[in-house]
């Protein structure tokens, strides 16, 4: 008799579950330094969610490398949407048939609801009076930065490099060649990832500037304090765009992909926006670009778009086995 | 083929069959399979490339140099472990085992942070002009690490089964100690010492995790080969990361085949000599 009304009990829990509606689990593969970010926008987006729809919202995250988290997915991870650092690694998938081709113009502003740029960490004082890119080259000025073939940040960095030297007077292909190349003479380790690099640069002590995301350095800035790390912008850098996007094949078998587009959809919202600068990412909604504008000072970008094409042609002329940065590095 | 007296041969090599086959060969198979995408053109080219000669040299030359460090140091711990008895014995004994229970990471950014320039150690090497983290010496200073307890462990059983009653009648029949070590312990422990050499060689070979945060990667200086396969991998090509692996493992077969044809004649010897 016990027996059957523990049984039953368990059953009304159960339908009671039911009737406040279903409860579901999102997973966002992500890259590495957006854990603080998705933090505080999973849980207000669930909170937006419940109060507009109803029904618990559940949003598991994986972080990682970000051409590591695209090869996981590749591999099977059951990733209903993934945000990572740039176009490439989502086209990988693109390629292998887990999202349409076009998934980038589904989205607005590339599918990237949030930018960044690459500028340049400096230790307190700025000893090596360093303003600007052409500064990077001379002799005895020690550069960190990640490698480019392991790190999205990375190539970030080497792109802004490249442009910098590209839109100078008389700029042109040979000459950005000789640039990155004086560029990464100066570069005595080369880590495999952006937070890597900046322990490297923070804690060992090593080199004497890091090229770094500014969303990075300004987190860096603020767990160090100013009297640590200086942040210097260069006269021009690059327009970083991470792409978010919905992987279609997996959000249908799982049945979400109406939510998980909600979910992206959240982040253009003002209140995405403002969750997005709150973590140093500059929002695209001028409402939020203004409200934190004392920590994005202005900055001449240039983008993948107007400068290089599109990340396909980039990756393969620059971080393709034998492309420009294989024939830049070290003993090449 | 000598048949045992005990039964069930039969059944015993057909498990060690299934088991290898399951855990070994076939993720070795799947790794040939995925290597042969690679077209010949692009292998020759990966072949050829000093970069890729430079991270093998690199890999394997500290391999086999930390491995030599650790014969010597684990043949003295292993001595003292099993020789004298002090307190503190067994806490030191099992210390001997930590670098296989540290994750690799943890281990290679503690390394790290002690051979820096600004770390505990590295402080003081730095006015010697001497760098350990960031350059080849470092990948050493991590391989040597990762390799300790298998030539430890190797030789402890060894060494305490070894009879003090040879090293007395040495002694009795006018052998110097250098001569005992020599002539009569040093021989016994060649086998355990070699296998010991080839298990730490073949993990320093292979280590990636510790290595990577010590190393400063740069190409042809301090680059490891296995991150040059993780560099593959980062451009999903993964017919050339597998090709890389492919080399790798040739390598690493042929240099333990050597070292097992190497201890067998050393462990005939010993008998015939016996």
């Amino acid at each position: 008799m016990k027996g059957v009304a523990l049984l039953l009990s368990v059953c009304m829990l159960a339908l009671s579950q039911f009737a406040q509606g279903a409860s579901v689990t999102l997973l966002n593969v992500s890259y590495d330094p957006t854990r603080e970010l998705y933090k505080d926008v999973n849980q207000a987006f669930a909170a937006d969610w419940k109060a507009k729809h109803g029904g618990d919202i559940t949003i598991q995250m994986s972080h990682g490398g970000s051409g590591k988290q695209a090869r996981s997915v590749l591999d099977g991870l059951p990733a209903d949407v993934v945000t990572l650092a740039l176009a490439y690694d989502i086209d990988a998938l693109a390629d292998r048939g887990l999202l349409a081709q076009n998934w980038q113009s589904r989205l607005p502003d590339n599918s990237s609801p949030y930018t960044s740029t690459i500028v340049f960490l400096v230790r307190k004082g700025n000893p090596k009076h360093i303003r600007d890119w052409s500064d990077l080259i001379k002799p005895g000025v020690q550069v960190i930065t990640p490698n480019p073939k392991t790190s999205g940040g990375a190539r970030w960095a080497f792109l802004a490099a490249w442009g910098y030297a590209l839109k100078q007077p008389n700029g042109n292909e040979a000459a950005a060649k000789e640039f990155v190349r004086k560029l990464f003479k100066n570069v005595p380790v080369l880590d495999t990832g952006a937070r890597e690099a900046t322990n490297t640069f923070v804690q060992r002590g090593i080199g004497d500037v890091l090229l770094s995301w500014e969303n990075e350095a300004l987190l860096a800035q603020r767990t160090l304090g100013k009297d640590a790390v200086e942040i210097v912008i260069p006269s021009r850098s690059i327009l970083a765009e991470p792409p978010v996007a919905v992987v279609d094949k997996t959000a249908a078998a799982h049945h979400t992909q109406a939510i998980a587009t909600a979910y992206l959809q959240f982040l253009y919202t003002e209140q995405g926006q403002e969750i997005a600068a709150k973590h140093y990412y500059r929002p695209r909604s001028a409402k939020a670009m203004q409200k934190y504008a004392a920590q994005f000072p202005k900055i001449n970008t240039f983008s993948i778009g107007d400068t290089f094409g599109d990340w396909r042609q980039v990756q393969k002329k620059f971080f393709s086995d034998g492309g420009i940065f294989d024939q830049v590095s070290p003993g090449s | 083929m000598r048949k045992g007296i005990l039964p069930g041969f039969g059944l015993g090599l057909g498990y060690v069959c299934a088991y290898l086959g399951l855990m070994v060969l076939l993720p070795l198979a799947a790794l040939v399979w995925k290597a042969y995408g690679i077209g010949a053109h692009d292998l020759l080219q990966l072949l050829s490339s000093p970069r890729t000669f430079a991270a093998l040299r690199l890999s394997f030359a500290g391999a086999f140099a930390s491995a030599l460090v650790n014969v010597v140091a684990g043949l003295l711990v292993g001595w003292v472990l099993v020789r004298y008895r002090f307190p503190g014995r067994r806490v030191l004994d099992a210390a001997v085992d930590l670098p296989f229970a540290l994750p690799t990471a943890v281990a290679g950014i503690a390394l790290t942070a002690l051979y820096a320039p600004n770390g505990w150690i590295g402080q003081f090497l730095k006015p010697l002009g001497v760098q350990i983290a960031y350059t080849p010496l470092g990948v050493l200073v991590a391989m040597t690490f990762v390799g300790f307890p298998f030539v430890v462990r190797t030789l402890q059983p060894v060494l305490e089964s070894l009879d003090h009653g040879v090293e007395e009648a040495a002694h009795t029949l006018g052998a110097t100690r250098a001569q005992t070590f020599r002539r009569v312990i040093l021989p016994t422990l060649t086998p355990a010492l070699l296998t010991g050499f080839a298990l730490a060689l073949a993990r320093a070979v292979g280590e990636y995790g510790s290595v990577i945060f010590i190393a400063g990667n740069i190409p042809m200086r301090s680059e490891i080969a296995p991150l040059l396969i993780v560099e593959k991998l980062e451009q999903f090509n993964y017919a050339g990361a597998a090709a890389m692996a492919v080399v790798m493992l040739g390598f690493s077969l042929v240099l333990l085949l050597f070292l097992s044809l190497l201890q067998r004649r050393s462990a005939r010897w010993q008998e015939a000599s016996a």
